[in-house]
């Protein structure tokens, strides 16, 4: 470690430049839309993720290539450009008097679009992780299903989704810890989220380098720790007696 | 009760069953038996419509079940299935496992269809399991839940597709005394199997299929008297021998 290195863990007590409240109270308040961005986006992620994942396993065509267009747009393309396209293209297409008051109006844009834009990209993740758990599943499944009077739809509601999401559980999980890492993409737009408080304090504070990045860093850790351990509760209490899942 | 007339059924370009006719009528026992790959569990897939064919006509109970215009889940839910590797839902109870259909299909209210479960469970000896799930289960067990779960529906014929391959032998038995019991009760009855055992217990008829033909289809006595084509005779010498 470079000598001159002065560390000052006092600096989140200081008050900032700008104003009357403290470097802490502006990390709380960068770690409070960092959390809002990922839960909503992770709400938008599971319902669109469900859903596209389940329509990729429709026995029809044209229903399940819809469903596959989806996925292949939002995976392949990085989440930094997917946010810029929400940001700064898709206003233009907009008719000219939405596309005014998206741009000059729209309250908390910045937010919606990043919600938007990470909701969407990890939308094409769990609707990959879907199929997989409802292709997981034997075939004889839905053929019971069907053989007791279910329509398609009862089938997925009653048989093979229940089982499905039981058995993505582990992946699912990964993917609600990656939402809260992607969402500090949205500092790109301007969201005073944990990594743009910590890029702002690296700049105000003069040096103090270490400091403004780990506490994000460790804030980061707990966030993405408590998603982990929410999901190993759901996990225990879905447990299904007898059933056994390959670890 | 169900009529196979002349149907025949690819997968691409490979036909897996070639003009099949045959016909279950109401209480009678037919049993379905041919070497692997023969097509009989295909064919009795395309009788609740579980596998759609391309020529020839399947009518169940005068409903003509390759029709596009058929309520195909309204059809299902009057005609049982069992399947070879049981298919229970893992995720509910083995009571729930009976309830489900009633309910959600039939439209029975929750106590009606738990009491008409818990019957069916004591019929098939696995009562005392009733909140246990199916996983913790044996097989023999599972299959005899399996049946129950199809009778649940009132169904007014059943289908059996290998109902005891998957079991280990000393399930087996426990098996085919509950389908003996339904046979004898005058369920009609379409089982693939190869218990030959069950076929001259029970049942009325024997097709026996080939290269997803029908090759012989004859009253129970003939079949295992003198059958009439060199191939069943084959067949039945080499599964009898043991």
């Amino acid at each position: 470690m470079a000598l001159n290195y002065k560390w000052n863990w006092g600096v989140f007590f200081e008050t900032i430049p700008s104003g009357d409240v403290t470097y802490l109270t502006w990390i709380l308040h960068g770690l409070g839309w960092t959390v809002a961005i990922s839960l909503c986006a992770w709400v938008i992620a599971l319902a669109l993720g469900s859903i596209i994942g389940t329509l990729r396993t429709v026995p029809h065509r044209g229903i399940a290539l819809i469903g596959h267009a989806w996925v292949e747009f939002f995976r392949n393309v990085p989440i930094l450009l997917q946010l810029f396209i929400w940001f700064f293209v898709v206003p233009e297409l907009l008719p000219r008097d939405l596309s005014m008051w998206v741009k000059q109006d729209m309250p908390a844009k910045e937010f919606i679009t990043a919600v938007l834009a990470l909701g969407l990209f990890t939308s094409a993740r769990v609707a990959e992780q879907v199929r997989a758990g409802i292709q997981s599943l034997s075939r004889g499944q839905r053929s019971a299903g069907l053989a007791l009077g279910f329509t398609q739809a009862q089938t997925y509601r009653y048989v093979l989704l229940p089982m499905a999401f039981r058995i993505i559980i582990p992946p699912l999980t990964s993917e609600f810890m990656n939402a809260f890492k992607n969402s500090g993409v949205a500092y790109a737009v301007g969201v005073w989220e944990l990594v743009f408080v910590s890029r702002q304090m690296v700049e105000e504070t003069g040096g103090q380098v270490i400091e403004s990045l780990i506490v994000p860093t460790v804030l980061y850790i707990i966030c993405s720790y408590a998603a982990n351990l929410l999901m190993s509760v759901i996990e225990r209490r879905s447990h299904v007696p007898g059933f056994i899942v390959a670890k | 009760m169900i009529q196979i007339q002349n149907v025949s059924k690819w997968y691409g370009n490979f036909q897996v069953l070639t003009d099949c006719s045959t016909h279950i009528a109401k209480g009678e026992v037919v049993v379905v038996c041919g070497p692997s790959g023969s097509g009989k569990s295909t064919l009795i897939k395309c009788v609740n419509g579980l596998e759609p064919v391309q020529q020839g006509k399947i009518i169940v109970n005068g409903t003509q079940v390759n029709d596009p215009a058929t309520d195909l889940p309204k059809l299902r839910s009057h005609v049982g299935m069992v399947f070879q590797h049981f298919e229970l839902f893992p995720h509910m109870s083995i009571i729930q496992n009976l309830a489900i259909g009633q309910t959600k299909v039939l439209g029975r209210s929750a106590d009606e269809a738990h009491e008409r479960g818990m019957k069916l469970l004591d019929r098939v000896g696995i009562k005392m399991h009733a909140n246990k799930f199916p996983g913790e289960l044996s097989g023999g067990q599972q299959q005899r839940v399996a049946i129950a779960r199809a009778l649940s529906m009132d169904p007014i014929c059943m289908l059996f597709d290998e109902p005891t391959s998957a079991l280990d032998p000393e399930m087996i038995s426990e098996v085919l005394d509950v389908m003996v019991d339904l046979a004898n009760e005058g369920m009609t009855m379409m089982v693939v199997t190869h218990e030959m055992g069950f076929a001259r217990k029970v049942a009325h008829r024997v097709v026996f299929m080939d290269h997803g033909q029908i090759v012989e289809d004859a009253p129970k006595e003939d079949f295992f008297g003198k059958p009439h084509s060199d191939r069943a005779q084959q067949f039945l010498s080499k599964i009898l021998n043991h």
